[in-house]
């Protein structure tokens, strides 16, 4: 199948909340090992994108798969249909989420938290979790600290120890939802760094970010959102030191004089 | 006089942990209830706790006490004196409990519910292992409150005709025309309740290895 290497589809999402029209008409394909940046302005629809595609909130029209995997369709009078039980619980297992304020579990210790989900989630033997969720860590740089509840860390080894427990599960693509915007800007060098280690690796993944430099860097693609479209999309480089959209150079301007 | 004193305060004992071991789960079926996305059951469960909250828990041991016989003609005894008491504090309190679960549990970030769902944790254990032991530290204070008036309002049994340590003492002092009594069940109270105190301190420096 020609298809083959891509791992989320989502064709002509739209979402609304109220009459507010957040998503309206977003086509979006992430391939396996690809790095994808989503930027915009603040309210342009990056947030609600990723959230839609994490299955945090339905769309309304549309539809989503993960590979081979359906998870809404379109029933062709522009509703969006999602699957079952099942076979939302399958698509999750599929990708993992990295929030903005970590979300971590803070009555849990920090190795609980990287292991509890593989083990009575997907039922793997502790052992396994645990071994899995000690290399983790020390990719992340955080071995001494698996002991330690959430509180006692740093707002940057926090959102490290977000993305060891999104990546205990084995998912297939990672999706970071602003993941440096909660950070003093010395914690975001060591989280960026994590994400570009894993862009090394071929870690596929989803990135929406202000951070400019990182995105060129780092991203294949970028996605340049605003009012609940795609403005701009291309090759990293050329989106961001040569945008063909007037929106695109406005938006960017505002960084290049900061 | 100590050792009536002490049967007394063993029924009142008896009180006391029977409507914990009934109320605080009962409670968190009300607050479950009361949150639910069922409005009717919803409207039903902010009726039933404004009834229990809204009325003394005297004329709600009495109600119960007496209903029986005044719709079934079911004849009243010593026995159903103890039991519509307990009936009376279990679904008062479960009131009580519930708004306070219900306080913590709406506390809880939806971040934390986000992260779970992610995860792929179930709802039943989203609940269980995420949500409830956070609950649980963060309501501590509040049952602190309610459980301490609940010792104190055991006392209310003895309105109905229970003799626990409250009633024992009034009959010890009108027979032995002395304030002595009083003044025994007064620090029993309060030895009672420094303990739950006591149990509760260790509970909450437990639950203090984290905050949020």
């Amino acid at each position: 199948m020609p298809e083959d290497n891509v791992l989320v589809k989502l064709e002509h999402g739209k979402k609304s909340f109220g009459d507010v029209a957040v998503l309206k008409d977003i086509s979006l394909e992430v391939r396996k090992g690809e790095v994808v940046a989503i930027i915009g302005p603040s309210g342009g629809g990056k947030s609600t994108l990723l959230r839609c595609m994490t299955l945090l909130e339905t769309l309304d029209a549309g539809s989503l798969s993960y590979g081979d995997l359906s998870v809404a369709e379109d029933n062709g009078a522009g509703h969006a249909v999602y699957g079952g039980k099942d076979v939302m619980k399958r698509a999750k297992s599929r990708f993992g989420l990295v929030f903005q304020n970590f979300n971590l579990f803070p009555h849990y210790s920090v190795i609980k938290n990287v292991t509890d989900a593989p083990i009575s989630v997907q039922k793997r033997p502790r052992a396994e979790a645990f071994e899995r969720g000690r290399e983790l860590l020390a990719k992340m740089g955080l071995a001494d600290k698996e002991d330690m509840v959430p509180c006692e860390l740093s707002g940057g080894q926090q959102q490290r120890v977000a993305i060891a427990r999104a990546l205990a599960m084995d998912p297939e693509v990672l999706f970071f939802d602003e993941p440096t915007s909660a950070l003093d800007p010395e914690l975001t060098r060591d989280v960026l760094k994590v994400i570009r280690d894993l862009a090394a690796e071929r870690m596929t993944m989803v990135i929406v970010t202000h951070e400019m430099t990182f995105a060129r860097d780092v991203a294949d693609r970028i996605i340049f959102m605003d009012d609940g479209l795609v403005v701009e999309e291309g090759r990293a480089v050329d989106v961001i030191n040569n945008p063909q959209q007037e929106r695109t150079r406005a938006f960017l301007s505002q960084y290049q004089q900061g | 006089m100590l050792s009536m004193l002490g049967q007394g305060f063993g029924v009142t004992l008896q009180i006391f942990f029977l409507t914990l071991v009934g109320s605080l789960p009962l409670g968190v079926v009300v607050a479950l209830a009361r949150m639910s996305r069922v409005k009717p059951i919803a409207w039903i469960m902010k009726f039933y706790i404004s009834v229990m909250r809204g009325t003394p828990l005297m004329l709600q041991m009495f109600f119960i006490y007496f209903a029986p016989y005044y719709i079934f003609g079911i004849p009243l005894s010593m026995e159903s004196k103890f039991s519509a008491t307990i009936v009376a504090f279990i679904i008062n309190y479960a009131a009580y409990f519930a708004e306070i679960y219900r306080s913590g549990i709406q506390s809880i970030p939806r971040g934390q519910y986000e992260a779970a769902e992610v995860l792929g944790y179930s709802r039943l254990q989203t609940f269980m292992k995420i949500v409830l032991p956070q609950v649980i530290k963060r309501i501590l204070p509040a049952m602190g409150n309610e459980i301490i008036t609940l010792v104190k309002d055991t006392s209310l049994a003895f309105a109905i005709g229970v003799a626990e340590m409250f009633s024992t003492a009034k009959a010890l002092v009108a027979s032995q025309v002395s304030m002595l009594p009083f003044v025994f069940a007064a620090v029993f109270y309060w030895v009672f309740n420094f303990v739950v105190e006591v149990v509760l301190g260790r509970v909450e420096k437990k639950m203090g290895y984290y905050h949020d």
